[in-house]
């Protein structure tokens, strides 16, 4: 492999870790949010903004590039979905089970995929996320091209209901930035460092004495066990779990959103999930065109634009510190 | 006429027919793979895409100008692999020293915008391509009706793989080509001009997937979607065969299409997910393919 992996513009923990500002603003948009735009495209963009955190923590922390991510979206989105309509679990536990399918699912897939690097590693994963997008077009109780429909979202713990969209969004809220405190602390954790040693130069790694394919697996399955989190929560908040969640474009999707918010950073994806989300949401009349400005912003991005918008502006930031 | 657990055998030879005719497209499709991986080190994602483009440059060619199949077989490899040719110019060799996944990330956004594209002109559905005159009709072989298009297209491709792995193994340009692999700095000081080279390479390698397209026209007709339904597909042959073996991605090309074929007549529900099964097995024997070398 040649130089320069595709991740450079995370900081180092002593100056990216230990400002609390950027979490402050975060909340107060999470607060503030739902009273200037409607609270379900919000949770449409919470959803995809934890699918690329958890993403990122493989291409972006790790160095993995999963072309495969949507099988796990999908699967937990069924799974999820499948548990509050035919079983009628509250939705807690129909999101807790579809993140165990996931996590379950993740732990396969990732045993199989983990020896392999780079491209082959891209390669596979989008194999076997084919893999399970047939499985769910024919097994039974994905309801084939329609999904599972109307899915019931229930009462939390079977006090609280769900009902209306502004009781979901401050479940979703609470998850999600619940959630994303859980992956910055998991990034900077002794484990977290390991990782990056891992992308930074695995020989040196191995050399160092760590186990370095267990250490993949674990980013792997985490990874997953998110994913599966946050297409969980989608089922319950659109009520529907459908092909789209495993197709391989979506696969696609979420790197896009990584990659145009700056891959190895923290608020980067959760910033890509937001412009890819409400460009859809405008653009979305526009039919096909949509796909073409998607791969126009992929094309961008990686010929000029390889450190996304939070990459760049911490770039920018930082050298103004150094004066 | 005679029976295999209850299977007729018109069925088992239609099957199989049909497995080979997909076997030839896999085989020429992950040969182009191949062919780019093993110089440029990158996945071509636009591959499907590419293909599709093959196909509708053969069906603008009939609808637009009246020029007729055989001359759209030499003429659309050409227009799409000059298409190639630009893309690897001006876009892939600017990422050449960095992450081969970035490549991967370009071939990626391109296929988007050129499915869009044709998706935006042409719709979602099939548009009809005629074969030509001289290959209508069939031949009764006694045990099955063989259509004279099928009977080409399987000889054709076939003729295609094995004159590029010839050309590959046992010519002085595939010599070159192979050195470059192995040692692009040495070729190099040998006063080959490499990075030209890699960009033929590449046009090549879509002028396959081109002549591909020209020849799926008359049997799936012409769909903007036909790549990306194609390609993933592929991508597992791929990996079954072992990245940038010439000879191995051939032969996984036919002998999966085959196996394909024979699930829908034995085991139809697994046909579309038999080839992921194939490769989960084949990874835990032999991460690196039937055919690869270790990484």
């Amino acid at each position: 492999m040649s130089a320069q992996p595709v991740s450079h513009s995370v900081s180092s923990p002593a100056s990216g870790g230990s400002s609390l500002l950027p979490f402050v603003v975060l909340a107060a948009c999470l607060i503030i949010g739902p009273s200037l735009i409607y609270p379900v495209f919000l949770m449409k963009a919470l959803c995809f903004a934890m699918f690329a955190c958890a993403f990122n923590i493989l291409l972006g922390f790790t160095g993995l590039l999963s072309f495969g991510h949507a099988a796990f979206l999908g699967m937990a989105s069924y799974s999820s979905a499948h548990a509050a309509k035919v079983w009628g679990l509250t939705p807690e536990l129909a999101i807790a089970f579809g993140t165990l399918v996931a996590m379950a699912l993740g732990t396969v897939i990732g045993m199989l995929t983990i020896r392999s690097r780079g491209i082959y590693f891209a390669n596979i994963t989008l194999a076997f996320a084919q893999m399970v997008f047939f499985f769910c077009l024919q097994a039974k109780f994905t309801g084939g091209e329609d999904g599972i429909q109307s899915v019931p979202r229930g009462s939390l713990f079977g006090l609280i209901s769900l009902k209306s969209d502004m009781a979901m969004y401050v479940f979703v809220a609470v998850v999600f930035f619940i959630t994303f405190l859980m992956i910055y602390r998991i990034i900077h954790s002794p484990f977290g460092q390991v990782l990056r040693a891992v992308r930074e130069n695995e020989a040196r790694a191995i050399s160092l004495g760590y186990k370095v394919e267990q250490y993949k697996l674990a980013a792997f399955i985490l990874s997953a066990t998110l994913t599966g989190l946050a297409g969980s929560i989608k089922a319950l908040v659109f009520q529907l779990a459908s092909l789209t969640d495993v197709t391989w474009q979506m696969s696609g999707e979420v790197v896009l959103m990584t990659l145009l918010g700056g891959v190895g950073t923290i608020f980067g994806p959760a910033v890509g999930a937001f412009v890819i989300v409400s460009m859809e949401n405008y653009l979305a009349e526009l039919g096909s065109w949509v796909l073409v400005v998607q791969g126009a912003i992929f094309v961008l991005c990686v010929m000029t634009f390889r450190r996304g918008i939070v990459g760049t502006a911490n770039y920018y930031w930082n050298k103004r510190q150094q004066g | 006429m005679f029976e295999i657990l209850g299977i007729t055998s018109q069925a088992l030879f239609g099957q199989l027919l049909i497995g080979l005719i997909n076997g030839a497209f896999y085989a020429m499709l992950s040969l182009g793979l191949a062919v780019i991986f093993g110089m440029l080190n990158i996945i071509n994602f636009t591959h499907g895409a590419l293909y599709m483009i093959g196909a509708f440059v053969a069906w603008m060619l009939l609808n637009y100008l009246g020029i007729g199949y055989w001359w759209a077989l030499v003429l659309s490899p050409i227009a799409t692999g000059t298409l190639g040719v630009l893309i690897e110019r001006f876009m892939l060799s600017r990422l050449r020293d960095l992450d081969h996944l970035y490549g991967l990330l370009l071939t990626f956004g391109l296929a988007l915008i050129f499915e869009g594209l044709f998706r935006q002109k042409f719709g979602s559905s099939g548009l009809p391509y005629r074969p030509p005159a001289e290959l209508t009709g069939g031949t009764n072989l006694g045990f099955m009706f063989l259509p004279n298009y099928r009977a080409w297209v399987i000889s054709f491709s076939l003729v295609v793989c094995l004159g590029t792995w010839y050309a590959i193994e046992h010519t002085r340009l595939g010599s070159y080509l192979r050195a470059a692999t192995e040692n692009p700095a040495l070729v190099q000081a040998f006063g080959i001009n490499v990075s030209r080279m890699i960009t033929l390479t590449y046009g090549f390698g879509v002028g396959l997937a081109a002549l591909a397209g020209v020849l799926a026209a008359p049997i799936y007709q012409v769909n903007p979607l036909m790549g990306s339904n194609i390609i993933i597909v592929v991508f597992a042959v791929v990996v079954i065969g072992g990245m940038g073996s010439i000879l191995g991605s051939i032969i996984t090309g036919f002998a999966l299409g085959v196996a394909e074929g024979l699930t829908k007549v034995f085991y139809p529900e697994a046909s579309s997910t038999v080839i992921f099964v194939i490769m989960a097995i084949v990874l835990l024997i032999r991460p690196t393919g039937l055919f690869g070398r270790s990484t």
